[in-house]
Order: C-alpha cells, then sequence, then structure tokens
C-alpha cells in the first residue's frame, strides 16, 4: 500500500475519523498527548500522523465538548503531565460513533463487494 | 536546550486565553517537544537535527493558532492582571478608594495626624477668609450696592463729625448732574415713653431720598410720603420701624402699621416696617425707630450747624470722581440761593472762603475703610499657617511613602503601570484632603462663632459675617491646592520609581540622601515660615506694649464709672434748666458712699466718633485775615470735677468753677499741645483769650492747661482741645447754650460694680424720676474697647504663630528622629569605636540647628515683607523693631534646639551592642 497518497488518506481519514481514534485510544485508559500521538502513529503502521497543529487543538474541542477531560497529574519525581480520560458523555458518544462507523463500513462492503477487485 | 516553551507561547500570542490556560496550554505543548526530541536524539539524532524534527511537529501558518483560535477559550473575556488597570476609571477609583481607607485602618495614627493638621488649617484659613469675605468683598445689602456713595465735606482737610445741613440737601438735589438720589441723615436716639420704665431706642431722622438711596423696601407698609417730609403738622409723627423692634414691642403682631407709640413724650405712629434683613449702614446697634426730616423747604435758611451726614446712589456710569467735581460745583451755587444766618460776621464771602471741600466715596469703602489693612494681614499670615501645615503633611507623607516601597514595587509587579500608581497615590491623598476639609470646614463654623464673639465692637460689618457660598468654594479650591501641594511630592517620586523593579535591600537605601533632602527642604519652609509669623505677631506684642505706655490723659481707669443721661424733652431749648438739674445729680451722686469725685461731659475720650465737637477757634491777638480760616480744634463741654473724676492732670491753671458757670463761663480750658502752640509753654498760655470763629461770641480766658489727652483714641496724637464750661453765655450766636446730653464720670473704687450704678440710679431718679440712664461702663471698658481692634489682631496673629511654630518644631523633631534611625547602625559602630555620647549628641543637634538657622534666615526675609505689609497695624514701632525680630529668632531657635535635641540625646543612648547585634 505503499503508493497510496498518505497525505490524501491522512485528510481524509482525519476528516471523519480523528474523533473516533482518539475517543476510543482513550476508552482502555487515560493518556497523555504524546502518548496519543505516538498510538496513533504505531498503530496505523505509520500511514496516520497527528502532529501538534492536528492534535491538541482536537483534544481541546473534545474537551470543550465535554466528551473528554484533561488533568493535571503529578508523579513524585516525574514532571507533571496532562492526561485525558474519557467522560461518561465521551463514552456514550464513543459507542455511538463506533456504531455509525460500523455501519457505514458493512454498507461500503457490501457495495463493494458486488465489485470485482482481483 | 531549546526553549519550547517560548515556541509555543510565541504562537499563541495572538489569542486572547485566559493566562491560566495559556500557560497550560504552553507547558502540555512543551512537554510534547521535549518528548518529541529526546526520542529523536535516542533515535540517533543530533541534538540540532532532533530540534528540527521536533519544530517540525508545526506546519507552516502557524495552524495551532488557527484552529485553536475557532473554539471558545479562545475568546476569553479581558482579564484583570491583579494590579492592572481596569480601564473603568470608576470602578478604578472606587477600588482605589476602598485600598486606602484600608491602608489608613491600619496607619491610624498618620491618617489621624495628617487629617487633624489639615483640618486645622483649613480650618483657620476658611474662618479668617469668611471674616475677609463677609466685610470686604461681599457687597452691601442693598441693590447695585457698588452705586452708592457716601458723601462727606471736609474743612482743612479735617472732617468733624457730620457735615451737612438741610439747605445743601436741596441745593444738590435740585442741581446735581450726576446722582440719581440723595439722602440725609442724623443719628436722632429716641426715649420710648410707653409706660413703664422709659427705653431708650436707637434712632435716626432721614430726609427725603435716603430711603429710596438704599432701595430697601419696607416688610409692611410704605416709606414716608412727601408731605411727612414737609412742614410739622399735628397728629402723632410717622414712624417707621425695625423688624427687631417690631417682634420686641409688638410681637410680630399683624395689625401693627397703624398703632401708635409714646416716643419722646410725644405721639408717633407706626407707618412701616422694615425687613429683618435690612441694615442701615454698619451701626453696630441698627437703628430701632427711622423718623422723617421734615423740612420747610421754601423757608430754610443756611443754619451752620452742620449735623448731617449724606450719601447718595450716582447715576449709572457716573464715577464718584465726576461727583466730587459736581458737589464742588454746586458749592457756590447753595452759598447764594439760600438766605443768610441772622449772625454778624456771617456774609456770603466768610462762607465762601471756607475751605471746605466735597468728598466723594463709595459706601462700601466709606464702611469698611482701616480694617482691610488688618484683614488682609491676618489672611496672609493665615495663608502661611496653612502652607505650614502642608509642609508638614508632606512631611508625613514622604516618610510613610519610604514605608510603602515595597508595597508599591508589588503593585507594579502586578501590572500597575506608572500612571496607575500615580493614581492611586492621587486618590489616597485627596481622601486624606477630603477629610481634613470636612473636619475644617466643622471647625471653621465653630471658630467663627469664637471670633465673632471676640471681634472688636467697632470691626464694620460684623453681624454680616457667615460661612457664605463663596467661602465654602474658596474652602474647596483650599483644600484641592492643599491636598495638590502635599500630595504632589510623593505621588510624582513615586509612581515614577516603582515601576521599576522592586530591588531588595537589606539596609539603607540609595535614595535616602535624596528623600532626606526632599525633608529637610520642607523643614526650612516651615521654619521659614514660622518664623516670619512670630515675628509679626512680636510686632503686634511690641505694638501693645507701646500703646500700653502711651499715657491716655486719665488715670486708673478701673476705678471711674460713666453712664449717660437722657433729660426729658420738656427741658430742651432751656439751657440753664438742664445745667442745673444736672448739678442737682451731681451733687446727689458725689453723696454716695465710696465716691470720690464726679463730674460730666458732653463726650468721654475713646467713646466714639459723634459725641466730641470741633470748632474753629481763633486766638486773640492772631485773628486770621479774612479769607482765612482759623485752625479747627476739638471741642468739649464739662462741668467741674470732670477733671478731677477723670484724673487728667492739670499743668496750669486752675479748673473751671460752678461760679464761673453762673458768670457766663467765659473761660476755658485747653489741652497742652494747644497751649504749646498759642504760648510755648504751657503756664504762658493761662490768661490768653480764645473764642470760636462766630464774630459775636464772647472771648474766653484760659484759666487753665490739662495734658493731652487721647480723645480720639491711643494710635492718634493728643488733639488739640478746648474745654468749654457746661454752660455758656454768647456761643455760637445765642444768648445761653448748654449740653442737654451728657455722660457723667464717677471716681470709686466701687466703679464697675452693679449696686453702684443702682446708686447712681437712685440719685439721678430723686432728681428727675425716670429718666434713662444709659451706656453704663468704666473708663477700663472704653480704654479697651480703643485697644479692641489692636488686642484682636494681636491675638489672632498669636494664635497663626503659635500654631506655625509647633507644627514647625514637629517638623524638626521628625526630620532629625528619622535621620536617626536611619543612621542607628551608623551611630551603633562610632559608639563601639569610643565615640562619647556627647559627641553623637552634638552630631544631630547640630544638624538640626543646623536645617532651623538656614530656615531662620530665610524667614528674615520673608518677616520684613511681612512686617512692611502690616505697617498700618503697627504703633510707636518700625516694622524692623529689633527688639521683636531678636525675640522671634531667640524663640525659633529655642525652640528648633528643642526639637533637635530630644531626638539627639535618643543618638546618644543608642547601645551599640544592641545594634550591631541586630545585623
Amino acid at each position: 500500500m505503499t503508493d497510496i497518497d498518505t497525505r490524501a488518506l491522512d485528510r481524509e481519514l482525519k476528516k471523519g475519523s480523528a474523533e473516533l481514534l482518539i475517543l476510543s485510544l482513550l476508552e482502555a485508559q487515560p493518556r497523555h498527548g504524546y502518548e496519543l500521538s505516538k498510538l496513533i502513529h504505531i498503530r496505523s503502521g505509520g500511514l496516520l500522523t497527528f502532529h501538534i497543529d492536528s492534535l491538541y487543538p482536537l483534544l481541546y474541542r473534545l474537551e470543550e465538548r465535554g466528551w473528554i477531560k484533561g488533568t493535571w497529574v503529578e508523579k513524585p519525581g516525574e514532571r507533571r503531565r496532562r492526561l485525558y480520560k474519557l467522560t461518561a458523555h465521551g463514552n456514550r458518544v464513543l459507542a455511538a460513533q463506533i456504531k455509525t462507523w460500523e455501519t457505514f463500513v458493512e454498507a461500503v462492503r457490501r457495495i463493494t463487494a458486488g465489485a470485482d477487485h482481483a | 536546550m531549546h526553549d519550547w516553551q517560548n515556541e509555543v507561547r510565541a504562537r499563541l500570542v495572538s489569542l486572547r486565553l485566559k493566562p491560566e490556560r495559556e500557560a497550560d496550554i504552553v507547558d502540555e505543548i512543551a512537554q510534547h517537544l521535549a518528548e518529541r526530541h529526546r526520542e529523536a536524539v535516542s533515535g540517533g539524532a543530533r541534538p540540532d537535527e532532533a530540534t528540527r524534527v521536533a519544530l517540525a511537529e508545526f506546519h507552516a501558518g502557524n495552524a495551532l493558532a488557527q484552529r485553536i483560535a475557532a473554539l471558545k477559550q479562545a475568546h476569553a473575556p479581558a482579564t484583570v492582571a491583579a494590579g492592572a488597570s481596569t480601564g473603568n476609571w470608576l470602578a478604578d477609583f472606587w477600588h482605589d478608594l476602598r485600598y486606602a481607607a484600608r491602608a489608613f485602618g491600619k496607619h491610624k495614627s498618620f491618617a489621624a495626624t495628617a487629617v487633624l493638621i489639615l483640618a486645622l488649617g483649613i480650618g483657620a484659613t476658611t474662618a479668617i477668609f469668611s471674616v475677609v469675605y463677609s466685610v470686604l468683598i461681599k457687597p452691601l445689602p442693598y441693590p447695585n450696592a457698588d452705586e452708592l456713595v457716601r458723601l462727606r465735606h471736609s474743612v482743612n482737610g479735617q472732617f468733624g463729625g457730620a457735615d451737612f445741613e438741610p439747605t445743601m440737601y436741596v441745593t444738590y438735589r435740585k442741581e446735581n448732574r450726576t446722582l440719581a438720589s440723595i439722602g440725609l441723615w442724623t443719628d436722632s436716639s429716641v426715649t420710648l415713653t410707653d409706660g413703664g420704665e422709659p427705653e431708650r431706642l436707637r434712632g435716626i431722622r432721614v430726609t427725603d431720598g435716603t430711603l429710596q438711596t438704599l432701595s430697601v423696601q419696607p416688610l409692611h407698609g410704605r416709606w414716608f410720603t412727601k408731605d411727612e417730609y414737609g412742614p410739622a403738622a399735628d397728629g402723632a409723627d410717622p414712624v417707621i420701624i425695625s423688624y427687631g423692634f417690631w417682634q420686641r414691642r409688638f410681637g410680630g403682631a399683624d395689625d401693627a402699621i397703624g398703632r401708635e407709640l409714646s416716643i419722646d413724650s410725644r405721639p408717633a405712629r407706626v407707618v412701616g416696617i422694615m425687613p429683618g434683613d435690612f441694615r442701615f449702614l454698619d451701626y453696630a446697634t441698627q437703628p430701632d425707630v427711622i423718623a422723617a426730616v421734615r423740612l420747610d423747604e421754601p423757608n430754610l435758611i443756611i443754619s451752620g450747624g452742620w449735623s448731617y451726614q449724606g450719601l447718595a446712589r450716582l447715576k449709572p456710569g457716573v464715577t464718584s470722581e465726576e461727583a466730587r467735581a459736581d458737589i464742588q460745583r454746586m458749592r457756590p451755587i447753595w452759598i447764594d440761593s439760600w438766605p443768610l444766618p441772622p449772625i454778624a460776621g456771617a456774609t456770603r464771602e466768610v462762607l465762601a472762603s471756607f475751605p471746605v471741600a466735597a468728598v466723594v466715596r463709595p459706601l462700601k469703602d466709606d464702611i469698611v475703610g482701616g480694617a482691610a489693612s488688618m484683614l488682609w494681614v491676618l489672611m496672609g499670615a493665615i495663608g502661611a499657617v496653612l502652607l505650614v501645615a502642608c509642609a508638614n503633611i508632606a512631611n508625613l507623607t514622604l516618610v510613610r511613602a519610604d514605608a510603602r516601597r515595597q508595597e508599591l514595587a508589588v503593585r507594579a509587579a502586578l501590572g500597575a503601570g506608572a500612571a496607575r500608581i500615580a493614581r492611586a497615590l492621587l486618590v489616597e491623598n485627596l481622601a486624606l484632603g477630603a477629610a481634613g476639609s470636612a473636619l475644617g470646614l466643622l471647625l471653621a463654623y465653630v471658630g467663627l462663632h469664637f471670633l465673632v464673639a471676640l471681634g472688636p465692637s467697632n470691626l464694620p460689618r460684623l453681624q454680616e459675617i457667615g460661612l457664605y457660598a463663596p467661602v465654602l468654594a474658596f474652602t474647596i479650591a483650599v483644600s484641592l491646592l492643599s491636598t495638590v501641594l502635599f500630595g504632589s511630592m510623593t505621588v510624582l517620586k513615586h509612581a515614577v520609581r516603582a515601576s521599576a523593579p522592586f530591588v531588595a535591600t537589606a539596609r539603607g537605601t540609595t535614595t535616602s540622601r535624596e528623600r532626606n533632602k526632599a525633608r529637610s527642604a520642607l523643614v526650612v519652609v516651615q521654619v521659614a515660615l514660622a518664623l516670619a509669623l512670630v515675628v509679626s505677631a512680636a510686632l503686634m506684642i511690641r505694638t501693645f506694649q507701646e500703646l500700653r505706655d502711651v499715657d491716655p490723659g486719665f488715670a486708673e481707669p478701673t476705678t471711674v464709672q460713666t453712664a449717660r443721661i437722657w433729660l426729658p424733652n420738656s427741658l430742651l431749648g432751656q439751657a440753664e434748666q438742664y445745667t442745673r438739674v444736672q448739678h442737682e445729680m451731681l451733687d446727689r451722686i458725689a453723696a454716695l458712699p465710696g465716691v470720690e469725685s464726679v463730674g460730666f461731659a458732653s463726650a468721654l475720650p475713646m467713646e466714639g466718633p459723634g459725641w466730641a465737637g470741633t470748632a474753629p477757634i481763633v486766638i486773640e491777638g492772631r485773628v486770621p485775615p479774612p479769607g482765612v480760616f482759623p485752625t479747627t480744634r476739638g471741642t468739649k463741654f464739662v462741668s467741674p470735677g470732670y477733671f478731677e473724676a477723670m484724673g487728667t492732670r492739670l499743668i496750669a491753671g486752675r479748673e473751671i468753677t460752678w461760679g464761673d458757670i453762673e458768670a457766663g463761663g467765659r473761660v476755658v480750658l485747653i489741652s497742652e499741645s494747644f497751649a504749646r502752640e498759642i504760648a510755648g509753654e504751657p503756664a504762658a498760655a493761662v490768661g490768653k483769650r480764645i473764642r470760636t470763629f462766630v464774630e459775636t461770641d464772647a472771648w474766653r480766658e484760659i484759666v487753665g492747661v490739662v495734658q493731652g489727652v487721647h480723645e480720639t483714641g491711643l494710635y492718634e496724637e493728643a488733639p488739640d482741645f478746648v474745654y468749654f464750661p457746661a454752660l455758656l453765655a454768647d456761643m455760637w450766636g445765642t444768648p445761653l447754650v448748654g449740653t442737654p446730653f451728657v455722660a457723667f464720670t464717677i471716681r470709686s473704687k466701687r466703679a464697675g460694680t452693679a449696686n453702684l450704678m443702682d446708686e447712681v440710679r437712685q440719685a439721678v431718679w430723686s432728681v428727675a424720676a425716670g429718666v434713662p440712664v444709659t451706656h453704663t461702663r468704666t473708663m477700663a471698658d472704653l480704654y479697651s474697647g480703643s485697644l479692641a481692634r489692636t488686642s484682636f489682631v494681636l491675638v489672632l496673629l498669636a494664635i497663626a504663630g503659635g500654631m506655625a511654630l509647633v507644627l514647625g518644631i514637629v517638623g524638626i523633631y521628625g526630620v532629625v528622629a528619622y535621620v536617626v534611625a536611619q543612621r542607628t547602625r551608623e551611630i551603633g559602630i562610632r559608639s563601639a569605636l569610643g565615640a562619647e555620647p556627647k559627641q553623637l549628641a552634638r552630631m544631630f543637634l547640630l544638624q538640626g540647628l543646623a536645617l532651623s538657622t538656614i530656615g531662620a534666615v530665610a524667614g528674615l526675609a520673608a518677616a520684613m515683607v511681612l512686617a512692611r505689609l502690616m505697617q498700618s497695624l503697627l504703633f510707636g514701632i518700625g516694622p524692623l523693631d529689633p527688639l521683636a525680630y531678636v525675640a522671634a529668632l531667640v524663640a525659633v531657635i529655642a525652640a528648633a534646639t528643642l526639637a533637635s535635641y530630644v531626638p539627639a540625646r535618643r543618638a546618644a543612648k543608642i547601645d551599640p551592642m544592641n545594634t550591631l547585634r541586630a545585623e
């Protein structure tokens, strides 16, 4: 899949799925911003990259909506870090978005399944 | 190590984030960058490559800021940095005010001291300005008062007691070109004879035109009609009464108009009532009764008795000078218009030769007269006290501001700019100023009552003194000015400096010398002003001493009781009769226990104007050529025993006796100065003869010479006086002339006591029942009355000088104490190194003295200026009287020494161990 224009893929997928990605990553445990960006990068196999410009405004937007909450956490001997976690509201949104996404993916699969991809 | 925080911050600068939020974001993203960098480095990149990698997280075009800008948090309302201005000046002002109140609450003694000092300064200034305004500046209480003028005639440059006669009035009224109206009046005190004890009422008689000139309408009723000014008719005399009399006598009844009174045993009818605020010129006792001067105008003749006073209203646009020239022009017309009196020698040529000049002065100037210089001097003195007070407060605030450097620096760090801090300090000072002014106004109100009570009764317009609107405006202006004065120093200094970063210093400061210079300068100003005021007070004290040293011409005034007797009208016109009655009364009073001697006279020394007379006196052998007028001398009518009762020394010859009087009274006594003029030596004047300028009057032989008596007051030289006997033949062209209204003088150790006066009244009434006995006072009262104005000025200047001196002492003490406190460490070291306590004390003592000396020298210059302004108030000394200056200098230097000594001694007592340990 190396000849796919990653930047175009980025843009397209991010547009619709960025929030879903963040929410689902936070579902498992609270994480801080850098961790989120690394996770996305690694789990997408390098296909998706969230730079500061995109990541933090997104996080702040989600925070403003009340879907996630960021808190400063200070562990002994360490600098304080801002950890984001999913709120109850965010949980419900995540479930709904996953449903929508699955429905959409299923629909696309059904439509494209008819075409023959050799 | 790259500053990640700055990288982030720089990109967020355009957003309006709350400071905490911005800090959070910066921190967070900076950490992200740091981690990226660390990761790159551990991945093998070089530090600068790693940095580039990290920074690659930012895309071009500051997308970060753009995206965050779309969020709500980027639109936080502008917050107030803790110390910065809100932009809303009302909110700022309120905040500053609360802050100031809190600050003063914590430093109560400073606030209380400052407010008190300011209140004293402003209160005193307001009170004195009230007097100045009410007396000098406020217009007279008449419509268009600046058109009113007082008309006078001066003879040989001297003024008599009154200057007009009715024929002049008629001529001037008809022929003038410059006057809108003219009127005469004369004092005419009357006796209310309604039954019960007769009451003596102050009254005046006015011609047509007088009331119109003043233009004050009656409250009820009317003015006199033309007929009522005409020839005397039968029936009751119409009178206009004062508001006060209306209240007293009629209880303010509505039907008082038309009611009848018995005045001088004749019927009178009330036709008008004047309003409560009507003031007839500046009479200390306002007239209760106004009657009409009734003139049969077509049949008047020149009488030569100029017993009326004149006033007029100028036509619009006319000056006093033009009116004066007009009256001078009319004089020859007057001389030619009327029949002459049937007195030999009274020809038109003689009349024309009288060296009479018309004098026209604005009425206000005439009333206020000599009071102006006195009041302005007092105003200047009190202004100086206010300056001293402000200097004192400025000093206090400077000291306090030092202690607040830290607080001000913190405010600057919290975001307050220099302008903001300046405004805050200004508000503090305004708060002080407002509190001081409010208290000062209260003090002024109280002080004004005290001033009016203390004020000399001959201070013009004394009853009109009060706190008027212009005075309040003045107070506000003065308060603002004072606030600016004492506040500006600190506001400017600290606003400018405080906005610089606060530099922590352990002890001593970089600008202590500069601050001390300011404080020292203030103290020098205070001492200078204090010295000027103390000198002026000392000059008044010296004046007072000199005045008291003047021999007034009578002895032991506390033992001389005086009283005026008013004989019933029925006796008037029969000179012999009333002299006989008076003689009888005199004998009865002389018989009272404790009475050493008695006499009576037409006027008493220092009784005030209007009682004694003047007349041109011809000396035998020195009759002036025609056209030249003999010099006017003071005249008085005295009984035998008068000089003995007064304690006036007889220098040559003998006193008048009752035998002389029975023989026609062709004798006189004269005063020492007149005797010397006539004959060189007083004794040589005895036997010479004089008469009045009326040619048919008898020559009278000088039988005695008395010491000069200060008949008109202590400030002037004892005038030339002629003392005529109480009853005279061939005087003023009349066969027999007496003195109907006399003042008795009774020498007794019991003078001034109520029971002596009761006995005197009984004695008087045993001769003529029920006659009013008034003006009962001792010669000492008259004497202090003549000193009243001087005492008034003296007391006030002494108070001003005292206040300034006390404030100056406080100032010096403050500076020296402060310097000692500042240099405690240095003193401790010196002491440890073996300096004697006396040496240390002397060091600071000299510092205080140096300041005071500079101040005193500067003050000398100010004192000399003030003294020159005061010159008209001084007597017997010049404005540079050495005694006064030396005394003042000594007082101020002594005070300064004391003020420096106390803190200096404390310096000497400083224990070096304590100071050094406290390091």
